[in-house]
């Protein structure tokens, strides 16, 4: 298949996903079984990748700038820009596009091959709107969550690093942080981080949904998602940064 | 009642359903039997819409579902229910809450009434007790069953059963066959069955559709199907010695009966 038909039938599963629920309780029920699924799932991992995002960025800009005529807030102002910037949004949904996609793409492969779908389908039930629409909006509420804490982190990260290892005072640290503070940029970021979670849940949702075949595929499939969600992050990246700075 | 005209399904070259019609009565359990490989799964597909055929024509209850809209389709399949040939159990949800999935879906009963509706097909199925178990931990045949308790839950108007009994010893088999039958003449469901089990066949075979290479070989019910003289439907009911005694005896004393 080539790229315009997967997108076409990419665009009909999302056409689909809008049905009014046979029953909003068990809609709801999902949806919250996935936020835990996603949001608190990945928690860890974001945990562990902020925190070492920001120390290395600390210790890496430190670094590069060891010229002593400049002021060493400087330091924690790149690490701040580039945290909330790039690092915590794009790094971490490349992140989470291999954990949560591979998940979702699998979960939905194997209700697919072992007819699972096709059984809930012949309850009567629309089965793009009861499996995928929850997993997207539950990524969609949770991921810029987890983009929001990883930047909290990762510029924690940074500050204990500096100052466990002697490179930059605590003080000296947080006058950086707030000097020439833009807060446009965390909205940026976060309307990143809305795109990224959409992508992350609906193209894996899509290959896990159309597996043909069994248990080889299913894997094939959960690859190429997480391949194709990891591109068309680094490309909607650049879009949005092109756009919107 | 089911009625179905032409069907015709290939994938890619392969032609799998080669003109197929046929009628499944109402309050009959309706055979589809045939080889391994002779098209039963696939016509079943076809006839619940799982795949479209590429020609032909489907009528329920004198309705086209062929011409039925998405939406419409879904009114009616929540009148069908279905046993799959691997049992399509949510492997996220144990026994119990497998069954009850329609029930929470569909109706507005109570948690009460739903749990005694519960055990009430559990106990059908000869499964009761078995409630917390996931799909994981019991067997093939047990899925089966599960997967039967599912399908007739909400008493459905439509019931498929792709190979309801293969995998289980004779005794359950048996017992499944007999439930099946019991709630069509109950209910007055339209039961359309894939099956190789000869049993089955001659204690609930109303209404036989015998399959060859995708085409309707013969059809008749379980004592027409002893005195056939189709060479092909034959072979394939009376393959075993076994059988081929228990023919001649029905024979002789249907004769003896008729004198
Ligand atoms: N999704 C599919 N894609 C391609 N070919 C298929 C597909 N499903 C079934 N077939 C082919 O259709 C033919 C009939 O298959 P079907 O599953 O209907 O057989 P069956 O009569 O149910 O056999 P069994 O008794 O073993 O279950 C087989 O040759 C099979 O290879
Ligand atoms: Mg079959």
């Amino acid at each position: 298949m080539n790229f315009l038909a997967h997108f076409g039938r990419y665009i009909l599963m999302l056409k689909g996903m809008l049905s009014k629920p046979e029953n909003g309780r068990l809609y709801w029920k999902e949806f919250m079984k996935q936020c835990v699924d996603i949001g608190i799932g990945s928690l860890g991992i974001v945990v562990i990748i902020s925190v070492f995002m920001g120390a290395v960025s600390t210790l890496q800009t430190a670094y590069q700038i060891s010229n002593p005529l400049i002021s060493k807030s400087i330091i924690s102002q790149i690490v701040r820009d580039t945290v909330i910037l790039e690092f915590s949004p794009t790094l971490v949904c490349i992140v989470l596009a291999g954990v949560v996609g591979s998940k979702i793409a699998s979960e939905l492969g194997n209700m697919r091959v072992s007819e699972q779908i096709d059984a809930l389908e012949i309850m009567g039930i629309n089965t793009k709107s009861y499996l995928i629409m929850p997993k997207i909006a539950a990524a969609i509420i949770t991921i810029p969550l987890l983009v929001m804490l990883s930047m909290a982190l990762g510029i924690y990260g940074g500050r204990m690093t500096g100052v466990f290892s002697g490179i930059i005072s605590a003080e000296t640290f947080d006058r950086g942080l707030l000097d020439k503070f833009i807060p446009y940029n965390v909205t940026f970021a976060l309307m990143k981080a809305y795109t990224f979670a959409f992508i992350i849940s609906s193209v894996p949702a899509y290959y896990g949904y159309h597996v043909k075949g069994g248990a080889l595929e299913i894997g094939k499939s959960s690859t190429t998602s997480v391949v194709v969600s990891c591109v068309t992050i680094l490309f909607a990246d650049y879009i949005l940064a092109a756009l919107l700075l | 009642m089911i009625e179905f005209k032409n069907i015709r399904k290939s994938f890619g070259q392969k032609l799998v359903l080669d003109g197929v019609s046929h009628i499944m009565e109402n309050g009959k359990t309706n055979l589809i039997i045939g080889t391994s490989g002779s098209g039963k799964t696939v016509l079943q597909k076809c006839l619940v819409g799982l795949f479209e055929p590429d020609e032909g024509e489907i009528i329920y209850d004198g309705v086209s579902f062929t011409e039925m809209s998405e939406d419409d389709r879904k009114m009616l399949r929540q009148q069908i229910g279905m046993l799959f040939q691997g049992s399509a159990l949510f492997d996220s949800m144990n026994v119990e809450q497998n069954i009850r999935f329609p029930l929470d879906m569909f109706t507005k009963d109570t948690k009460a009434q739903k749990n005694k509706r519960v055990n009430e097909v559990l106990e059908r199925v000869n499964l009761s007790g078995s409630n917390k178990k996931f799909p994981s931990e019991i067997s093939g045949g047990m899925k089966k069953r599960v997967g039967i308790a599912r399908a007739i839950v909400l008493n459905p108007k439509f019931l498929f059963c792709d190979e309801p009994n293969s995998g289980l010893d004779p005794q359950t088999s048996m017992l499944i066959d007999k439930l099946i039958y019991d709630i069509t003449k109950e209910f007055n469901m339209t039961t359309i069955i894939n099956t190789h089990d000869m049993n089955s066949v001659m204690e609930i075979g109303d209404n036989i559709l015998y399959m060859k290479e995708g085409r309707k070989e013969w059809t008749g019910n379980s004592k027409d199907i002893i005195f056939s003289d189709n060479k092909s439907l034959n072979q394939f009911i009376f393959a075993s010695e076994f059988l081929k005694d228990a023919k001649q005896m029905r024979m002789m004393e249907s004769k003896r009966e008729q004198k």
